[in-house]
């Protein structure tokens, strides 16, 4: 055990490069536990702007349940506790008085297996802005639901069917609905957990491209189970592994010259 | 040496010739039992579709029989000189039809024989004539001639329920009568029709005077007040239950108790309301109000546990995809998961409301099974219910209330059929999939 450097308690040594300049996001001694399991560990890792960065490890690393930290998803499962610190753009988003609803507008989520609402495609859009009386009339609306399907690659292939069920829609295009949906709140930053694992290989290239484009407008974290995916979409790269944040750096390097062990074991196939 | 080689060499131990003749073995076997299992679950729905056939023939044939009244043709005189102007409604009705008969049958002139020849009509002629009168006065002093409907016994020997062949002594219907019953029956002023007085009127102790709409409209006015309570109090209690309480011991102790509750015996209930509604809070006996308080308690529990249950088969990420946009705890639940629930919510609380239109037990507890002529017209007015007038019919030994008793039973099942069909059509209307 070597002492955590940001925070000066007992814990896993973080190799690689955790903070950036100008951080979205920043977290600081994170620690998650469900009733006495203790899930993630003395995590410290900065959030860079109009990034791509993605989290690996094998199952149960704690990857999933330190992302839905970063939007207090976790809020919502008992026994539950979060403790530790993390800023979106200087706030402490565990502070006692913030409140979780303007927070998860800031901070999207889209997940692992595309759940859009059994309601039009129009709906499912429109639903955020609404909720958040964000468009002052019915064509206002409209343009946010153009803007986000088409930022999401959607428009083309649905404009002639707005009002059929989102669930209607194949795999792959129920995932960019989702997308859609959560950019139309006009998030900072747009969470992703394993967005393509339910997904065959053509959705998956088209979401990574998609990916690819969003970064110019939001910071995205994405979860991922495939090496190759994170290799492309992310310029920056955390390897989870069993609730400790093991290695953070730019995903080339981490990727071709793994400084920790545990990494090099996993990206060269020997673990997981 | 890793796992798959020790598989690999397991495999070439035993050839692969071997092992499809000893699956080829065991697979008629298993066929044979798969046959066997379908067999027994063909039979079982058999048998219980026969038991319901059973019941349904038996009650039909013997229900059906109520729906029609033996009607007799007679020419009254009515009379001015018994029917005053100014007391039409206190007239000697009875009088002019009595006399009507006497005409008829000039040679009867023993007491006893003319009381048998009076009892042949019922006393619901009495009431028709005077409407009939109070209608129209322009009638009086003319002779009209009138179907009116006859006593309950001469309904049954029309209907073929006295036989002839017993001894008179032990036959409801004289010798005397079945002759005069003759000759009116052949001269064509016997009929029978439709028996509107079965849906329009209340309980009587004349079977042919008794109709079941004073227990139906009891029973709308129980079923309003439980589904106006029960609906909104029992779905309330499931949203907030599944929804936003925090899950703590408080939480799981009252879902223990929900469930007890929906076990308890009904007639517990009944006591309940007796001593709580009645005689604590002072709300009148046999009441409508008062039977649907005591109903609701009854009916709270299964809408409650029903609900929870369509609450929690909403998948999860349809809660986590509206609070990942920033809805909050109350958008998301009344936006998405309430209306995704809305179908089960409906199927449970249907449910309850048949069971507490089938239900008797606590209704005979707070007085609801009380003899009751008149038709409720309000919430509090006495009334009783669909199942306590059966009841009460069942127990009457009057020959005619036995096909009544069964034709009630017809109107209840036709009520119940009624709501589970319209909760089927509210499931498939509010369902969606996801």
């Amino acid at each position: 055990m070597e002492t955590n450097e940001s925070t000066g308690q007992k814990g896993f040594q973080t190799v690689g490069e955790t903070k950036v300049e100008n951080p979205r996001m920043t977290c600081r001694d994170v620690n998650v536990y469900y009733g006495d399991k203790h899930a993630i560990k003395h995590v410290g890792i900065d959030i860079g702007r109009n990034q791509v960065i993605a989290m690996i490890g094998p199952s149960g690393c704690g990857k999933s349940t330190f992302i839905r930290c970063l939007n207090r998803m976790n809020d919502t499962i008992p026994r539950c506790r979060v403790t530790g610190e993390i800023l979106l753009d200087d706030t402490n988003i565990y502070d006692r008085d913030i409140d979780v609803v303007p927070l998860r507008a800031q901070v999207g989520m889209v997940f692992q297996k595309p759940n859009p609402f059994p309601k039009s495609i129009y709906d499912n859009v429109a639903y955020g802005p609404r909720i958040h009386g964000l468009a002052q009339n019915k064509a206002e609306l409209d343009e946010y639901v153009e803007t986000s399907l088409k930022r999401a690659g959607l428009w083309e292939e649905v404009k002639d069917r707005l009002d059929h069920s989102g669930t209607s829609l194949s795999g792959g295009q129920q995932q960019r609905l989702c997308i859609a949906r959560t950019i139309a709140v006009s998030p900072e930053v747009i969470l992703m957990d394993e967005p393509c694992s339910a997904l065959d290989p053509i959705a998956t290239a088209k979401i990574e491209g998609l990916i690819d484009e969003l970064r110019t407008h939001y910071t995205i974290v994405i979860v991922t189970h495939s090496m190759q995916q994170a290799a492309r979409v992310s310029q920056r790269t955390a390897y989870f592994h069993m609730g400790d944040l093991v290695e953070v750096g730019i995903t080339d390097k981490v990727f071709t010259n793994p400084r920790h062990k545990l990494t090099e074991d996993y990206i060269t196939g020997r673990f997981g | 040496m890793n796992n798959s080689e020790y598989k690999q060499k397991a495999l070439d131990k035993s050839s692969s010739g071997r092992t499809i003749e000893m699956v080829n073995k065991s697979l008629s076997r298993r066929y044979k039992a798969e046959r066997r299992f379908r067999r027994y679950g063909q039979v079982a729905i058999i048998i219980s579709l026969g038991f319901l056939c059973l019941l349904f023939i038996s009650i039909i044939s013997k229900g059906y029989p109520a729906f029609y009244q033996t009607f007799i043709q007679i020419d009254v005189f009515l009379d001015p000189d018994v029917l005053p102007k100014d007391k039409l409604s206190t007239a000697n009705y009875p009088g002019l039809i009595k006399k009507s008969l006497s005409s008829e049958f000039p040679e009867v002139e023993l007491r006893r024989e003319k009381k048998q020849l009076y009892g042949m009509v019922s006393i619901g002629a009495y009431y028709q004539i005077r409407k009939m009168v109070m209608k129209n006065r322009d009638m009086i002093g003319t002779t009209q001639t009138v179907w009116v409907p006859v006593d309950d016994d001469i309904d049954m020997l029309a209907k073929g329920h006295i036989d002839r062949n017993t001894p008179e002594l032990e036959r409801r219907v004289k010798d005397i009568q079945l002759a005069w019953f003759d000759r009116w029956d052949k001269a064509g002023k016997i009929k029978k029709r439709f028996n509107t007085t079965f849906f329009t009127s209340g309980d009587s102790r004349e079977p042919e005077m008794s109709g079941i709409w004073g227990a139906m409209a009891g029973s709308l006015y129980v079923l309003v007040v439980t589904l106006l309570l029960s609906f909104p109090i029992g779905v309330a209690a499931a949203v907030y239950l599944e929804e936003f309480a925090s899950k703590s011991r408080w939480v799981d102790l009252i879902e223990v108790n929900i469930n007890n509750l929906a076990a308890v015996p009904s007639i517990v209930f009944g006591l309940l309301g007796l001593a709580i509604f009645i005689n604590f809070f002072g709300l009148p006996r046999s009441a409508p109000l008062v039977g649907g308080l005591v109903l609701t308690l009854m009916t709270l529990p299964i809408i409650i546990i029903a609900s929870r249950a369509a609450l929690q088969s909403v998948p999860p990420s349809i809660r986590q995809a509206a609070l990942g946009v920033g809805a909050s705890k109350m958008q998301t639940v009344f936006h998405h998961v309430f209306p995704l629930a809305l179908p089960g919510i409906l199927t449970g609380t249907i449910i309850g409301i048949s069971r507490a239109l089938g239900e008797t037990a606590p209704l005979l507890m707070i007085g609801m099974v009380a003899f009751i002529v008149d038709v409720p017209g309000s919430f509090t007015d006495p009334s009783t219910v669909l199942p306590v007038q059966i009841y009460l019919w069942a127990d009457s030994p009057e020959r005619a209330f036995v096909e009544r008793t069964s034709a009630a039973i017809l109107v209840l099942l036709a009520l119940l059929i009624a709501t589970n069909f319209l909760a089927v059509l509210l499931r498939n209307r509010f369902e969606r999939r996801w």
